[in-house]
């Protein structure tokens, strides 16, 4: 086929944007099939899609992937309405500089909150549908027939009389066609692609080595760097003596970063590493170097009993209720700071001259570290670029915060020309996290003389995070952080999942001064251990079966109940366990997504040993069934590692735990047999999301078999602080 | 300035010899398959062959690999041909974000040399890397697939 190349105005500039980046000024990237570098000639069919005359398909992916699998089942949404032969489609990320250039043509970038596939599923298939009229309608003009005639399937559309023609031998004229908007989405009942599972993208780069992280990019000249922020969160740098490292092997700049931090830049990193544990600095503590976990507890204690709190879920008369109960069941629950700990640490690349300012980076939100090049260099969106690399782990991590490319930029300004790669080592990543919030929370249950449950006040006294992160958010609602209740709020993709007659969810803000942060599930996980628990406690203090007990509750929750009622089946609750065994339930609504787990352990002494977990979700559609059996299963590694060994301590203003050797993680033997159930319901409304809402039932199910089996409730975490080991 | 043979090449590389070994082959030698995750031994996802012994190279200086034949998870393929390990691994689909997964995959392979056919308690006590995605599942079929492959 001879391809004439065209140069429309969309592909003009999504391929002079790449041309601007990384291939104009002569960098062999090694990671550039995966960059938007599509040239002038490809066809755009809409901005989901890029044809290429060899009938590759690329399918352009906004959201970040991390080990998630978002990128493939986006691609498996996108290539189901296209009508594609999958083993043509590969993807790219558009970079955020174009997607100012072009007006946000990909929407939202960020990837968080479970949000990749359930929140732009609906303008992806449309992308995807869009361009397969084009292809259609192309076809039907250059064979003059009705559109009706004709079909489209695995990327080759058919016509009367024997016509054929390959989805690359029409893209350029489909290209150059209106884009239609809104077009119909098929029945996912119809689905051929979606809602299988395909395998995902990348994975013979990830076993050989070659797949390049952040941590491995590579550029000609580069430098490499690391840094200290001031070990006590709001403490400044006094002074430090830089000459005393700067003739250390390597070493080629010795810097203070804003007023916070030190850093050395080297030829190497291990250069750059043994010159900053060498360098002597002197801190200004400021006025938290006192604070200490002890005193944070003391500060969240007080707020149990306050008068003032903010109210998230409320009915009838929880208060009442209490007062005149038969019978009062009250518990305290206290969770503490934890770090993300991502297997990558933080780190970023950048490249900055008077004119021109790019940054390549490992993050959950190329917006979010788009804006963080702008603020940092002071350049206009024009003169910046972000190249978006792989994650090594995100958790939450990398999205909203950025401080990491923040510190990058500024450290590249002092070297202009040379790019340098800034690698935070593993025990600046332990002391300079984004915490999960500390949280406790004074849970009062009301009974009658039936044993019934008439009231439930649950209050949470901690930290907010949006406070911290998002104030203008808070502000806008009275001083409330409405996230604080997620799992447990009045309504919406984190309403409650019980119906009591008299409640009261309500939340004395208590902010600490260490940064907290948006943890994988974030609010749910606390919130999940506070209720699932307490609900059986409630339900023991009333000799009833936890199960039964939760039922009664459950009459206008039919989703959380068809998940709950899947574990309960399928551990065999209600049936004799197997010598030793014990068992424990826990569910809620996350993220739009409804989850439960049944867990199994033994308890031996000090030791627990987690046999088996069985997980239910319901996220309305299952998009890649095997990416979601792998993300429920690895949701419970991390909701359990954090369960039992995971606490960032504070003392003297700062974190205490500095690497894996006192904040551990489990391993393969500790790991329970997960079994998971898909119950993909297809109800209308929201799709729900996969990534995060299954971590917080992962505690509460094996804490209620801890239970079961010993009779002790633990309320504190995480579990090593009660000398309780997994075995 | 260290001498390395890695993956059946010789290196001269200009380190001092208590760098850390995992260093010199990231940022001397270039090969960045080895995977920087605590540098305390812990977490071992810089796992490399030194003589055959699954070794955390984050904590073994240069200078003690010398004379040693390495293989990193680029060597591990030979002659074009992924290690059963790997093959597994694609299978079993393993990596979710995939940046211990190298590590992982050579401790792996050194487990199936010394012993071929591994029990789950064989797992359990030799396999002790980090995965904070969770793979473990995935990682314990895959293990058993390779062994029988």
């Amino acid at each position: 086929m001879n391809f004439v190349p065209k140069m429309n105005r969309r592909s003009f500039v999504i391929g002079t944007a790449a041309a601007g980046g990384g291939l104009a000024i002569g960098f062999d990237l090694p990671f550039g099939s995966k960059l938007a570098n599509a040239q002038a000639s490809t066809p755009e069919l809409g901005v989901w899609v890029v044809i290429k005359p060899d009938d590759t398909i690329v399918v352009r992916i906004a959201r970040s992937e991390m080990g998630q699998g978002t990128i493939t089942g986006l691609a498996q949404l996108v290539a189901e309405e296209l009508e594609a032969d999958w083993s043509k489609v590969t993807y790219e990320y558009p970079t955020p500089g174009q997607s100012v250039a072009r007006k946000r043509p990909w929407q939202s970038y960020s990837t968080g909150g479970s949000r990749g596939i359930r929140e732009s599923h609906e303008y992806v298939r449309q992308g995807g549908a869009s361009a397969r009229l084009m292809l259609l309608q192309a076809a039907a003009n250059q064979w003059n027939v009705p559109v009706g005639d004709l079909k489209a399937e695995n990327s080759v559309i058919t016509g009367p009389g024997g016509r054929r023609a390959t989805y690359g031998q029409l893209a350029d004229a489909a290209s150059k066609l209106p884009v239609p908007e809104k077009p119909a989405l098929k029945d996912p009942k119809s689905w051929k692609i979606a809602g299988k599972p395909i395998k995902r993208f990348g994975t013979q780069d990830k076993v050989t080595g070659k797949q390049v992280y952040g941590a491995d990019l590579k550029l000609p000249n580069m430098l490499n760097a690391t840094i200290k922020e001031s070990p006590v969160f709001g403490g400044k740098v006094k002074s430090f003596d830089a000459a005393k490292v700067a003739n250390m092997p390597g070493v080629k700049k010795v810097l203070k970063v804003r007023d916070t931090a030190v850093a050395v830049v080297a030829d190497t990193w291990w250069h750059a590493k043994k010159a900053l544990d060498a360098l002597p600095v002197e801190w200004d503590e400021g006025p938290n170097n006192k604070v200490s976990s002890a005193t944070i507890a003391e500060t969240l204690k007080a707020g149990l009993d306050a008068d003032q709190a903010f109210v998230g879920n409320q009915n009838g008369d929880a208060k009442a209720a209490i007062a005149s109960a038969v019978k009062k069941v009250e518990a305290v629950y206290a969770y503490p700071y934890q770090n993300h700990v991502c297997m990558e640490p933080m780190n970023a690349t950048a490249r900055y001259t008077a004119d021109r300012c790019e940054v390549w980076v490992p993050t959950q939100d190329g917006e979010a570290s788009f804006a963080a090049v702008l603020a940092a260099s002071g350049l206009p969106a024009e003169k910046c670029e972000v190249y978006k690399l792989d994650l090594g782990g995100g958790f939450g991590r990398r999205g909203a915060f950025q401080d990491y490319v923040h510190q990058a930029v500024l450290i590249a300004k002092e070297m202009p020309g040379t790019p340098v790669k800034l690698l935070w080592s593993r025990e600046e990543d332990m002391v300079q996290g984004r915490y999960h919030p500390v949280m406790q929370c004074k849970m009062v249950g009301a009974f009658d003389k039936d044993n019934n449950l008439t009231g439930l006040h649950m209050r949470l006294s901690g930290q907010s995070i949006l406070a911290s992160v998002r104030p203008q958010v808070v502000e806008a609602d009275k001083g409330r952080d409405a996230l604080t209740f997620q799992g447990v709020f009045q309504s919406g993709e984190h309403a409650f999942g019980y119906t009591i007659p008299n409640l009261l969810v309500d939340h004395a803000m208590r902010n600490p001064h260490v940064p907290p942060g948006f943890w994988r599930g974030v609010n749910i996980n606390q919130n999940c251990i506070f209720i699932e628990c307490f609900m059986d406690e409630l339900a023991h203090a009333v000799n009833q079966d936890p199960l039964a007990f939760r039922r009664k509750l459950l009459g206008s929750h039919p989703r959380n109940l068809a998940v709950l009622n899947a574990v309960a089946e399928k551990i065999g609750w209600g049936k004799p366990a197997p010598q030793g065994i014990h068992r424990g339930l826990a569910h809620m609504k996350a993220f739009n997504a409804y989850v439960a787990a049944a867990a199994e352990v033994s308890v031996t002494g000090d030791k627990m040993k987690v046999h088996r977990i069985v997980a239910a979700t319901d996220p309305t559609y299952a998009v890649n069934p095997a990416q979601i059996d792998r993300q429920v299963a690895g949701s419970f590694v991390y909701g359990l590692s954090a369960l039992f060994y995971q606490e960032c301590t504070v003392k003297d203003g700062r974190i205490v735990e500095t690497n894996f050797d006192t904040y551990n993680s489990m391993r393969i033997a500790e790991m329970p047999k997960v079994e998971s159930i898909i119950m993909a319901s297809g109800a209308p409304g929201p799709w729900g999301g996969i990534g995060e809402p299954t971590i917080c039932v992962a505690a509460p199910a094996v804490l209620n078999a801890y239970f079961a089996a010993t009779g002790k409730r633990i309320r504190s975490f995480p579990l090593k602080n009660h000398n309780v080991q997994i075995a | 300035m260290v001498r390395l043979n890695i993956n059946g090449q010789d290196h001269n590389v200009d380190v001092e010899p208590d760098t850390p070994l995992l260093w010199a082959i990231r940022d001397n030698v270039g090969l960045t398959g080895t995977k920087y995750g605590c540098g305390i031994a812990q977490c071992g996802a810089c796992t490399v062959h030194v003589d055959g012994v699954a070794t955390r190279a984050c904590s073994l200086p240069a200078s003690a690999a010398v004379g040693k034949k390495i293989v990193t998870i680029e060597g591990l393929a030979q002659g074009g041909v992924l290690h059963k390990v790997q093959k597994a691994w694609i299978d079993h689909e393993v990596p979710q974000c995939g940046y211990c997964q190298c590590g992982m995959i050579m401790a792996v392979a050194e487990l199936l040399a010394t012993k071929p056919k591994p029990t789950d308690a064989d797992i359990d006590n030799t396999i002790t890397n980090i995965c904070r995605c969770g793979t473990f599942q995935q990682v314990r079929a895959a293990i058993h697939a390779a062994a029988n492959a």
